[in-house]
């Protein structure tokens, strides 16, 4: 493994990309851009003298994205009053109306050719289906949401999963072409959906509520196959439970200098942590909220299948120091990693199932079904890691600080 | 009321285990107390004997009986005591009193029946209404939160509007200041990503868009089908597996007769199902009749080999348990003494097997010994004595025949020879005569022409003679090997015919010595 230098991130909005500085899309030219209050500039790396300017007028910005297909910025302006689509090949301009001011309010298929955006006009919901080539308008029908949370395409691109607001535990499972399939609810009255995430192959739907629990939906029924508990205790014999502990440092005091190398103060201050296998049953830090504050810290606020479709990796925000992974084959609880601090966040490779954990210190924390290692980020001083990053190749993992990021090489495995 | 016996005093005290009063701790309080007297609860059967003595003993009668009395007047029951003598009993009192005493003990025991009744029901009537009150409870407060939410509901609504309308100002506002500032600066244009111009948006590239929706969509429920169709055609294919091995595991059913009868109509089914469902293009059939016979059947066999193996289950638990009814179940200690005896058995059998090969092998590999040859040599004696007798017998016959033949052969010569004899004798007798004629002819010699011819005859006769002389000797020589003598004969006649009178008996004895040595030589 190998670490780059640490580099400063720029902007209060700038978007970072892993791969180094590139967003890959479709193997075509890649660019970056820098986004201000009202201006956007685009650069290219492969061309360095294009640029582009882009002046939203005095409607500031409050999120960009690209297109799939690396031509067209869509811009959200503030207040989510509209979002322009912005085209670099033809210079033209289209409209938006009525955006849903959400969580995650535009969904592009994994192949990037439709475009899902929630809209809501006169306190109702509606998601309209554009074609990206040209940004037509496929489809626009209303949903039976109360409030619309967010909306996610499947991988396979047929079906689009739409979600309520979390007073509401409800999920309306809508074609391509805009019928709905299927509607999933699992209880009434108590705080509902936080989290969902497809599977890979498009099989499954995991569902993560403020119950704890994560619900599994098939696609052929679109019905509850199992669902997935989150308790404080964990009693199950085949579970293996990974336990970070702290190591304390080994200096030998000959090697001691004044004045001390910069290594060694990082060595001396920087705790190194390894993990043991703790004996099931294994209890688990547990946290329970203030019950009149809003947004609580429970329920399953994290969910993410593994690419090749064997495991999901889970956070229940009232254990929020442990990873849960479990096996989709068997349906049953794998692995839980119980770290020291508060899990940050958590991505799979996209090529195999090896996981990255970062918890807001300056290791990351790396699982595979071979096993689990603790690795310290080389540097000076601090370096709190809140956010990760897998390259789309799998060999490089961007870590990121609120001021600094980092990249981090992997060796590939030689295979005997 | 059963068997009283006369109570009096003195009987009293040996019957004073008949006589016991039961305290109960609610209603009697008699603060001074008999020390004897014994607040107990009813005792058991048991040691009710013992107990009941425990109140009265043969010292404290009259104390006791004093104590009844004043409990029993307490109470409200007439006086033990006689009332006009004290220390004597009043029977009937005393009879009356334990009458009401029992009635009490009745009665109270019934009320206290009630009181339980009455507190179980109370117990259920309060938790059924803890449960509904819980429920209504949770009914309540979630009809408080309905109610809160539409009024949220409502509340976000007006505040949407309004938010709303703020906006559309905003946005005009803001649109209208500013309208030439938006705009987009760019250096060179970029080229697509696929690489074509940019089209205009018309209703046929709406159509085609379209197109290239449902495209998509039928194809990913194209390969979800494929899916399904394999799973299914896999599932099925196991199905039928299944049902084959159930059906083989299942016994045949020749031990049991109960059991024939009852699976004997399933298992004609079975085959007929069997025959049916193995077709190859059932299998690809999805109508639902197909489905549910399919299922339906594995679960049919599926029962019976469950049955099956209870009923194994069972024999085994009972052979372990030791009850050995059915005939066919066999102790595990029999089953193995029967097994060693037959290995036994077939042991034995080897062996003898083995000899006897071993000797059919000497026998006919290994001729030289000495015996052997003794035997083989006997047998061809044997072999040849038989042919020898054969022979004999054969010889026998054939010795017969020729003697038959010889004996028809002496009997035609003797009869030849006696002919002769005869014609000898005629001959001479006519040679005479010949000869008297002739001289007596001579004298008549031109007239007889008979005797001519009969000299003729005569020449003839003795050229006959003579050939007949001549032909005898050699007669003689042909007859010789069958006897010598017989060429005599011709001989004696010869001389028979010159004397043949004086030489007949000799001649006759010959013959008869021809026939007597004839005899002779047959013996």
């Amino acid at each position: 493994m190998d670490f780059s230098e640490l580099f400063k991130l720029s902007g209060l909005l700038g978007k970072f990309s892993p791969d180094g500085k590139c967003l890959v899309s479709g193997g075509r030219p890649l660019r970056d851009f820098l986004c201000w209050l009202f201006r956007i500039f685009v650069w290219s790396l492969e061309q360095p003298d294009w640029h582009c300017k882009i002046d939203e007028g005095s409607a500031g910005l409050v999120a960009s994205c690209w297109s799939p297909d690396g031509r067209h910025i869509l811009n959200t302006t503030e207040f989510h009053l509209r979002i322009t689509v912005w085209s670099l090949c033809t210079k033209s301009v289209s409209y938006i109306k009525y955006p849903k001011a959400c969580q995650q309010g535009i969904a592009f298929t994994r192949d990037g050719r439709y475009m899902a955006v929630a809209e809501r006009r006169d306190c109702k919901d509606f998601v309209s289906i554009f074609v990206c080539s040209d940004w037509q308008l496929l489809r626009h029908f209303d949903t039976e949401t109360q409030d619309l949370f967010g909306i996610d395409w499947a991988p396979n691109g047929c079906v689009l999963a739409v979600w309520d607001t979390c007073l509401e535990y409800k999920i309306l499972l809508y074609s391509l072409d805009g019928r709905l399939l299927s509607t999933y609810r699992a209880y009434e009255w108590s705080l509902g959906i936080k989290s969902i995430a497809w599977s890979p192959s498009s099989q499954f739907l995991a569902i993560g509520s403020y119950d704890e629990k994560v619900r599994i939906l098939n696609h052929v029924t679109w019905k509850k196959i199992t669902e997935f508990e989150h308790p404080a205790t964990v009693a199950n014999k085949r579970t293996i439970v990974y336990k970070e502990v702290e190591k304390s440092p080994s200096v030998e005091t000959e090697r001691l200098s004044f004045p001390p190398t910069r290594a060694l103060a990082s060595s001396l201050f920087s705790t190194q942590s390894k993990y043991d296998i703790a004996q099931v049953p294994v209890s688990l830090q547990y946290v329970k909220p203030v019950a009149d504050r809003a947004n609580p810290k429970m329920g399953i606020g994290m969910l993410a299948f593994s690419p090749d479709n064997c495991f999901l990796a889970t956070k229940n925000d009232n254990i929020p120091n442990a990873v849960w992974i479990w096996d989709v084959q068997k349906l049953k609880l794998s692995v839980v990693l119980e770290q020291l601090c508060g899990i940050q966040c958590f991505q799979w490779d996209p090529r195999q199932p090896r996981l990255a954990v970062c918890t807001g210190n300056s290791k990351v924390y790396l699982w595979s079904p071979a096993g689990c290692v603790a690795v310290q980020v080389p540097g000076e001083g601090d370096f709190p890691i809140v956010s990760l990053s897998w390259s789309s190749s799998g060999d490089s993992l961007a870590l990121l600080s609120k001021d600094n990021f980092c990249v981090c090489y992997l060796e590939k495995e030689e295979v005997k | 009321m059963g068997d009283w016996k006369t109570i009096t005093v003195p009987v009293l005290s040996s019957d004073s285990k008949n006589i016991f009063e039961y305290t109960s701790e609610k209603k009697i309080s008699a603060p001074s107390m008999n020390s004897q007297v014994l607040r107990l609860p009813l005792p058991s059967s048991k040691n009710m004997h013992s107990f009941f003595s425990a109140f009265c003993t043969e010292e404290n009668i009259e104390q006791s009986i004093s104590y009844l009395d004043r409990e029993l007047t307490t109470l409200g029951f007439p006086s033990i005591y006689m009332e006009s003598k004290e220390k004597e009993l009043n029977l009937i009192s005393i009879i009356n009193c334990m009458n009401e005493l029992l009635v009490w003990q009745h009665k109270n025991l019934r009320a206290q029946e009630e009181v339980e009744m009455q507190h179980l029901k109370l117990s259920s009537d309060m938790d059924h209404l803890q449960n509904c009150y819980a429920k209504l409870k949770v009914q309540k407060l979630q009809n408080i939160i309905s109610s809160r939410a539409t009024q949220y509901n409502h509340d976000m609504k007006r505040k949407e509007r309004e938010y709303n309308k703020l906006k559309e100002r905003l946005h005009q506002l803001v649109m209208n200041k500013k309208d030439k500032k938006i705009a987009m600066e760019v250096l060179n244009y970029v080229g697509r990503a696929d690489g074509k111009r940019g089209a205009w948006r018309t209703d046929k590239t709406e159509a085609r868009n379209e197109e290239e929706m449902y495209k998509v969509l039928l194809s990913d429920y194209e390969q979800r089908q494929k899916q399904l169709l394999v799973e299914n055609a896999e599932l099925k294919k196991v199905l039928q597996q299944m049902k084959k091995e159930i059906i083989s595991l299942l016994p045949p059913q020749k031990q049991k007769p109960k059991e024939r009868s009852e699976d004997g109509p399933v298992l004609s089914d079975l085959e007929e199902d069997i025959g049916e469902l193995n077709k190859e293009n059932m299998w690809e059939l999805s109508c639902e009749t197909v489905r549910e016979q399919l299922t339906n059947s594995i679960r049919k066999q599926w029962r019976m080999l469950k049955n099956h193996v209870e009923k194994l289950d069972n024999q085994v638990s009972r052979v372990h348990s030791g009850a050995l009814n059915e005939k066919d179940v066999i102790s595990r200690e029999d089953h193995e003494l029967q097994t060693e005896k037959l290995e036994l058995e077939i042991q034995q059998c080897k062996e003898m097997i083995k000899t006897q090969q071993q000797l059919l092998q000497q026998q006919l590999m290994s001729p030289c010994d000495d015996d052997t040859t003794l035997l083989l040599q006997d047998c061809y004696l044997l072999e040849e004595r038989e042919r020898l007798q054969e022979e004999w017998t054969l010889f026998r016959e054939q010795k017969k025949n020729f003697e038959k033949e010889r004996r028809s052969f002496t009997e035609a010569a003797i009869r030849l020879g006696l002919e002769r004899k005869a014609f000898e004798e005629d001959r001479g007798a006519w040679l005479k005569q010949q000869f008297l004629s002739m001289s007596t002819d001579y004298k008549h010699s031109e007239n007889v022409t008979t005797p001519s011819a009969f000299l003729g005859s005569s020449d003839q006769d003795n050229r006959l003679v003579k050939s007949t002389s001549q032909q005898r000797k050699p007669h003689c020589m042909l007859s010789g090997p069958v006897s010598a003598e017989p060429c005599q004969t011709p001989q004696y006649i010869i001389r028979n015919s010159s004397s043949a009178a004086s030489k007949k008996p000799a001649g006759d004895s010959k013959p008869n010595q021809w026939v007597e040595s004839d005899k002779e030589e047959t013996q």
